[in-house]
């Protein structure tokens, strides 16, 4: 059960990264739209646990998700704006939200304890796999250094995050 | 006439020295791109600690024996008073790959 969590957002990163390898590389503007599209799951991820956990940290946890991507987002579209870029759907912003419904489909099935140790554990099988793609993908490629140097602040932003869904994880145990 | 008026403003500001109970600094620590800057600050006992966040999203500064919990919202701030000789570790809950670390010395 855990292996498929955390295997499941793994095997999508081989096969966005593999993706990238064969074509082109991503445009700022596709980049731009990968990182928003991540932020907008993670807040709807956040929403659904704020709806059905009754665990004073996860839903803390969740609180800190959707406000803080929120405001990632926020700045984002500042950002892109400013740097007249307009983000261009692609097939790892695809991939990503496909996989994000398939997920959101199995937790909304759970509840309690269960519901809690599934969406915490996806919060950091998640937050690993985006912030490789960036790490890795996104911000190498990014040729525009306000955009890269964003990200790049977004990528702390999420580190923090996954060490956070971390230590909580290992306390629901 | 001029000696006993020099006289007597040292005397003044010597006696607001030694009964000010303020006579405590403030520290200013920043916090820029999920840093704390700078991470590691030396107080004495009495001085006030203040951490100003410039980033856009909030922080807390988090004392890692629970003493205290500061938040930190976007570009605002935030302050304790060190009550206590020690040496206190911090983070922040929300991103806990931020730390500091804070010794605070006898006044
Ligand atoms: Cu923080």
């Amino acid at each position: 059960m855990t292996l498929k969590f955390i295997a499941a957002p793994m095997a999508l990163l081989a096969t966005c990264a593999l993706a990238w390898s064969e074509d082109a590389k991503p445009n700022d503007a596709q980049i731009a739209h990968i990182a928003y599209t991540a932020g907008q799951i993670d807040i709807t991820a956040a929403q659904l646990a704020l709806q059905k956990s009754k665990n004073k940290d996860v839903r803390e946890f969740a609180e800190d998700m959707s406000r803080d991507h929120k405001a990632v987002n926020d700045q984002a579209l500042a950002l892109v704006k400013k740097l007249h870029v307009a983000p261009q759907n692609n097939d790892t912003s695809k991939a990503l939200l496909k996989q994000a419904n398939a997920k959101e489909a199995e937790l909304k099935r759970l509840s309690g304890a269960a519901f809690d140790k599934a969406y915490i554990d996806n919060e950091v099988a998640y937050h690993k796999a985006v912030n490789n793609e960036l790490e890795n993908v996104l911000i190498p490629d990014a040729t525009n250094a306000e955009l890269k140097d964003f990200l790049s602040t977004g990528l702390k932003i999420f580190q923090g995050h996954e060490q956070h869904a971390e230590s909580l994880a290992q306390s629901l145990k | 006439m001029r000696r006993t008026l020099t006289l007597s403003i040292l005397l003044a500001v010597a006696t607001c020295a030694a009964a000010a109970p303020d006579a405590a600094e403030t520290v200013r620590i920043n916090v820029d791109k999920l840093r704390f800057a700078p991470a590691e600050a030396t107080v004495h006992v009495g001085d006030e600690i203040e951490w100003t966040n410039g980033d856009f999203v909030a922080h807390t500064a988090t004392a890692r024996d629970g003493a205290w919990d500061v938040a930190l919202p976007v570009k605002g701030s935030g302050r304790i008073v060190a009550q206590q000789v020690g040496e206190i570790d911090y983070f922040c809950r929300v991103h806990p790959n931020m730390r500091g670390h804070i010794s605070v010395k006898p006044k």
